[in-house]
C-alpha cells in the first residue's frame, strides 16, 4: 500500500486519543473523588490533558503530514535545502516556555492548599505504617495523643467524621510506606524518623481503599487498608465503641483476603 | 590540534596489528572491537531484562499462577508460582538489569566506543587502555548481578532506587541480605567503567577530532555522548559515595540513612541519627542527570538517521545543541521532582516544580526541529529511519505525559502509580530502545561489512511498534485509576479489582512483544555471516564513518580524513548527487560554507 508508513504512524494520535476518549465508558478513569480538594487535583489533570492532548494531536498529524507529503516515493519536487529558521525557533521556544510556566504558576496555590498551608487544628488520629499494617490511634475523649484514654487500633481501619476537615500525624514504625488514598487524591509518604501532616475533607459517606504506594517489603502489596466517612454522631459512637472494646482487645493482625 | 592527531597515531602504532586471537577480540585495545564486546554483553543483558519483565507481567495478568515455562526459572522451586517476594525481586531486577546493565552502557559503551572515534576521524580513543579496561570492570558488575540470583535470600528487592531502610536493615526483606550488597557492588563497577568511559570520551572529543572538525561540525550523535560524558563525570561521584554510605551502613554499622529508634520486625535497631531523605537526594542527584545519560545520545543518534533519510540538513542545529547543553545545565536542579511526596519540604517542591517545567523546553525545541528536518524532504523508509521516525513519535508521548508529574498537585495523585511506568517506559523503551534499534540496523553495514535484511527490519520493526504501544499505552488508564507500581497482587483492593482485563491484554501484547524480538536476534545474527557485502557508504550518507572502510581496520582511516563542511549538507545545491561528505573538498567556486 501506498504511504503504508505515514498510515501507521497515524495511528499512534488516531488510537491515543481513541483510549482516552473510551475509557471512562469502560469506567477506568479517575476514581470516585469523595473529598473537597480532589476537584481541584482532577481539574488540573483534566486541564494538562486537554492541553497535552491537543499538542499531541497537532503534533503527531504533523509528523504525519509530513511523512504522507514528503515519502520520497511519490514527493517529486526537489529537497528543500535549509539549515534552520530563527523566527521558528524563536516561536517554538517562547510559545511552549509562557504555556509551561503558566501552568507551574497556576497550580502553586493547589499545591499549597495541600501540602504548605496546614489547618491550625488538632490531630483527629496518628497514622502508623508497619509492614506490612497501618495503625490507628485516636486521641480519645481529652483531644490529645499519647495520653491514657488514646484508641489504638490494628485493624487497619480507619474511622473519621465525615464533612470535617481532618488532620491526620503521619509516622512509620520501620521503613518507608506511602499512604495513599486514591479516593481523596491525597498521598504522603510514611518516613520513619519524621512526623508528617496530611488534611482532607471527605465529602461522602461509606468505605474507601488505602493503599500503600511505596514498595516496603514482600507484603508491600497487601498492605490494605480502610478509611470510613461517618456522620459525626456515629463516629462519636464508634469512637465510644472502639474505646470500651479497647480494654478486652488483644493485638489483631488482619486476616489475609 | 593536527599535530594532537599526528602524535596520537604514532603512538597507536605500537598496538597495531595483534597476532593473537586472545589480543585482537577479547583483551583488545581497538575501540571497534571494545564497541562490539559491550553491543554483545548488552543485548545479552537485555533479554534477561526482558525475561523479568514476563514474569511480572504474568503475575499481574495471572496472580499466584503458576508461571508456565519461565517460573522454575525466574520464581525458583515452588511449582513456577511467584512468591511475592520473588515478585519485589523481578521488579528490582528488571529494572536495575535495563538501567544499569543494558540502556547506560549500551549507548555510551557500545555506541560510543564504536562511534566516537570513526565519527570525529581519530584512529581511536585517547587512551586505550583505559577503555579496555571500562569494558572489562563491566564484568565483576555482571558476575556480581547475576550471582545475586542465586544467594540466599535471593536477589535485591529495595526497587532499583533501593530506598533505605528497606535496602539496609537486613531483617526487613529477604533481599535484603546478601543480594543487595551484591546490588550495591555490582552498580558500583558499572560506575567505575561509565566513569574511565566518560573520561576517554571527553579526552577524545576535545582533543582528537581530525582537522576541519570544528565543534560545531560535530554530527549530532558526538554532541549526544559528549553531553552524557560530562554528566557521567560530574554526577556519577555522588552515586558512588552515596553507594558507599549505604554499603558502610549495612555492613559496618554506620547509620547515614537510619532514623533514630528504627525498628525492623518489632526489634530496635542499635544504629541512628540519620535520614532515609538523605539516600534519596543523593540518589536522585545522580539518577535524575542519569536519564539524560540515557537519552541524549540516543537524540543524537535519531538526529543523524533522520537527515540521512530525510536527504535533507538537520533542521536547527545550533538550537539543537544548545538545547542539549541546556538540558546537562539544568539536568542537575530537577532532582527533587522525584521526591515531591517523599516528606522534603513542600517549600522545595514549588522551586523544583518550575525547573521541571523548564527543562521539558528543551526536549520541545528538539521534537520541533525534527519535526522541521522531515518536512519539505525526500523520505526513504528504511528500517533505521523507521525506528528513527518512531523515537520522535513516541517521545511527544512520553514527552507530555512528563507534564502531568511536574504539575505537583497532579504528582500527588500519580506518583508511584502506573501512570509513571507509562511514562518511563515511553521514554526508554519506545524512545531510547527504539533508538538503539535504528542504530544497531544503520550502523551494522560499518560493524560488520554486511547489510542486514531490510524486510525482516521492517516486520521487526512494525512488531514492534503496534506491540510495544499496546503494551505501555494502556497503562497510562491504569495510572489514572491510581494503579500503585511494585504491587504483587493489585486485586486485593477493591479500587483495581476492574482493571484485571487491561492487565491480561498488556500482557498478551507484551509477551508478543518479546517472542517478536526473535526475529531480530535470527536476522542480526544471519546477517552478520550471510548478509550481502556492504560497501564503505552503503546509505550515501555524509558523516566521516563513512569514508572508511567497512569494517574499518586498525587506525579506522585509510587516508587523513580533512573535514570540510558538517555532516547534514544533503540535497546542497553545490553539488550533484545529493550528498556531500564531510571529507569532500568543496568545488572550486563553492560559497563558504560556515555550518
Ligand atoms: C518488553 C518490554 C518491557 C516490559 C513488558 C516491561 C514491563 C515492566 C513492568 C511490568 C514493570 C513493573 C512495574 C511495577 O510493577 O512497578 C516495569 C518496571 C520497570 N521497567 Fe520495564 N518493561 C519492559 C522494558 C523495559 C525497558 C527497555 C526498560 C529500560 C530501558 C525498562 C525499565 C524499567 C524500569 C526502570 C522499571 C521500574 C521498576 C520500578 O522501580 O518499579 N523496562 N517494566
Ligand atoms: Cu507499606
Ligand atoms: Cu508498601
Amino acid at each position: 500500500m501506498k504511504h503504508f508508513w505515514s498510515f501507521l504512524f497515524f495511528l499512534v494520535p488516531l488510537f491515543g486519543v481513541a483510549t482516552f476518549v473510551f475509557a471512562p465508558h469502560f469506567n477506568i478513569w479517575l476514581p470516585r473523588d469523595v473529598s473537597e480538594q480532589g476537584r481541584t487535583i482532577d481539574n488540573l489533570f483534566m486541564f494538562i490533558l486537554y492541553l497535552t492532548g491537543i499538542v499531541f494531536i497537532v503534533t503527531e498529524s504533523v509528523l504525519f503530514y509530513f511523512l504522507w507529503k514528503y515519502d520520497g516515493k511519490s514527493n517529486k519536487e526537489s529537497v528543500k535545502f535549509s539549515h534552520g529558521s530563527h523566527a521558528l525557533e524563536l516561536v517554538w521556544t517562547i510559545i511552549p516556555a509562557v504555556t509551561l510556566l503558566f501552568i507551574a504558576i497556576y497550580q502553586m496555590q493547589a499545591w499549597a492548599a495541600d501540602k504548605i498551608d496546614a489547618p491550625a487544628i488538632p490531630f483527629t488520629a496518628e497514622v502508623t505504617g508497619r509492614q506490612f499494617n497501618w495503625d490507628f490511634r485516636y486521641p480519645g475523649p481529652d483531644g490529645e495523643l499519647y495520653t491514657q484514654d488514646d484508641i489504638v487500633r490494628t485493624d487497619g481501619k480507619l474511622y473519621l467524621p465525615v464533612n470535617e476537615q481532618i488532620m491526620l500525624k503521619i509516622t512509620s514504625g520501620d521503613v518507608l510506606h506511602s499512604f495513599f488514598l486514591p479516593n481523596l487524591r491525597v498521598k504522603q509518604d510514611v518516613v520513619p524518623g519524621m512526623a508528617q501532616k496530611m488534611w482532607f475533607k471527605g465529602k461522602k459517606t461509606g468505605g474507601f481503599d488505602i493503599v500503600c504506594a511505596e514498595l516496603c517489603g514482600w507484603g508491600h502489596y497487601k498492605m490494605k487498608g480502610r478509611v470510613f466517612f461517618l456522620p459525626r454522631d456515629e463516629y462519636d459512637a464508634k469512637l465510644v465503641e472502639l474505646s470500651a472494646e479497647q480494654d478486652k482487645m488483644t493485638v489483631q493482625v488482619p486476616e489475609e483476603e | 590540534m593536527s599535530t594532537v592527531t599526528a602524535d596520537t597515531h604514532a603512538a597507536h602504532g605500537e598496538h597495531a596489528p595483534t597476532s593473537s586471537f586472545l589480543k585482537t577480540y577479547v583483551f583488545s585495545l581497538d575501540h571497534k572491537i571494545i564497541g562490539l564486546q559491550f553491543l554483545f554483553s548488552t543485548l545479552i543483558w537485555f533479554s534477561v531484562g526482558g525475561l523479568l519483565a514476563m514474569g511480572i507481567r504474568w503475575q499481574l495478568a495471572y496472580p499466584w499462577r503458576p508461571m508456565p515455562l519461565l517460573g522454575n526459572l525466574l520464581a525458583g522451586p515452588e511449582g513456577g508460582q511467584i512468591a511475592p517476594e520473588n515478585y519485589t525481586m523481578l521488579v528490582t531486577m528488571h529494572a536495575t538489569v535495563m538501567i544499569f546493565f543494558v540502556i547506560i552502557p549500551i549507548l555510551a559503551g557500545a555506541f560510543g566506543n564504536f562511534l566516537i572515534p570513526l565519527m570525529i576521524g581519530a584512529d581511536d580513543m585517547a587512551v586505550p587502555v583505559l577503555n579496555m579496561l571500562s569494558y572489562w570492570f563491566m564484568w565483576p558488575a555482571f558476575f556480581f548481578i547475576g550471582s545475586s540470583f542465586f544467594v540466599e535470600g535471593g536477589a535485591a528487592q529495595g526497587g532499583w532506587t533501593s530506598y533505605p531502610p528497606l535496602s539496609v536493615i537486613q531483617q526487613a526483606a529477604p533481599g535484603s541480605l546478601e543480594g543487595q550488597t551484591l546490588w550495591l557492588l555490582g552498580v558500583t563497577f558499572v560506575g567505575i567503567s561509565s566513569m574511565m568511559g566518560s573520561i576517554n570520551y571527553m579526552t577524545t572529543i576535545i582533543q582528537m577530532r581530525a582537522p576541519g572538525m570544528t565543534m560545531f561540525r560535530l554530527p549530532m550523535t558526538i554532541w549526544g555522548m559528549f553531553i552524557t560524558a560530562v554528566l557521567q563525570a560530574f554526577a556519577l561521584p555522588v552515586l558512588t559515595a552515596a553507594g558507599f554510605m549505604q554499603l558502610s551502613d549495612r555492613m559496618i554499622g554506620t547509620g547515614f540513612f537510619l532514623p533514630e529508634g528504627a525498628m525492623a520486625n518489632n526489634s530496635p535497631m542499635e544504629t541512628g541519627g540519620g535520614q532515609p531523605l538523605l539516600w534519596q537526594h543523593l540518589f536522585w542527584f545522580y539518577s535524575h542527570p542519569a536519564v539524560y545519560i540515557m537519552i541524549l545520545p540516543a537524540m543524537g543518534m535519531v538526529s543523524d538517521i533522520l537527515s540521512t533519510f530525510a536527504r535533507k540538513p538537520l533542521f536547527g542545529y545550533k538550537p539543537m545543541v544548545y538545547s542539549i547543553s541546556g538540558i546537562a545545565g539544568l539536568g542537575f536542579i530537577v532532582w527533587g521532582h522525584h521526591m515531591f511526596v517523599s516528606g522534603m519540604n513542600p517549600m522545595l517542591g514549588m522551586t523544583f516544580m518550575v525547573s521541571t517545567m523548564m527543562i521539558a523546553l528543551p526536549s520541545a525545541i528538539k521534537t520541533f526541529n525534527w519535526l522541521g528536518t522531515l518536512w519539505g524532504g525526500k523520505i526513504q523508509f528504511t528500517t533505521p529511519m523507521l525506528f528513527a521516525i518512531s523515537f520522535v513519535s513516541m517521545f511527544i508521548i512520553g514527552g507530555l505525559s512528563g507534564i502531568f508529574m511536574a504539575a505537583t498537585p497532579v504528582d500527588i495523585f500519580i506518583h508511584d502509580t502506573y501512570y509513571i511506568v507509562a511514562h518511563f517506559h515511553y521514554v526508554l523503551f519506545c524512545g531510547t530502545a527504539m533508538a538503539v534499534f535504528g542504530g544497531i540496523y544503520y550502523w551494522f553495514p560499518k560493524m560488520f561489512g554486511r547489510m542486514m535484511n531490510d524486510s525482516w527490519g521492517k516486520v521487526h520493526f512494525s512488531l514492534t511498534f503496534i506491540l510495544m504501544n499496546c503494551v505501555f499505552y494502556p497503562m497510562h488508564i491504569l495510572g489514572m485509576q491510581g494503579f500503585p507500581r511494585r504491587l504483587a497482587d493489585p486485586y486485593h483492593y477493591e479500587t483495581f479489582r476492574n482493571l484485571l482485563e487491561v492487565n491480561q491484554f498488556i500482557s498478551w501484547c507484551a509477551f508478543l512483544l518479546m517472542a517478536s524480538q526473535s526475529i531480530f536476534v535470527v536476522n542480526f545474527f544471519y546477517s552478520m555471516f550471510f548478509g550481502p557485502r556492504a560497501g564503505r557508504n552503503p546509505w550515501k550518507a555524509n558523516g566521516l564513518e563513512w569514508q572508511a572502510p567497512s569494517p574499518p581496520g586498525h587506525g579506522n582511516f585509510d587516508f587523513q580524513p580533512i573535514i570540510y563542511r558538517g555532516p547534514y549538507e544533503y540535497g546542497s545545491p553545490e553539488v550533484d548527487e545529493d550528498y556531500y561528505p564531510q571529507t569532500q573538498p568543496p568545488k572550486e567556486k563553492a560559497i563558504p560554507n560556515d555550518q
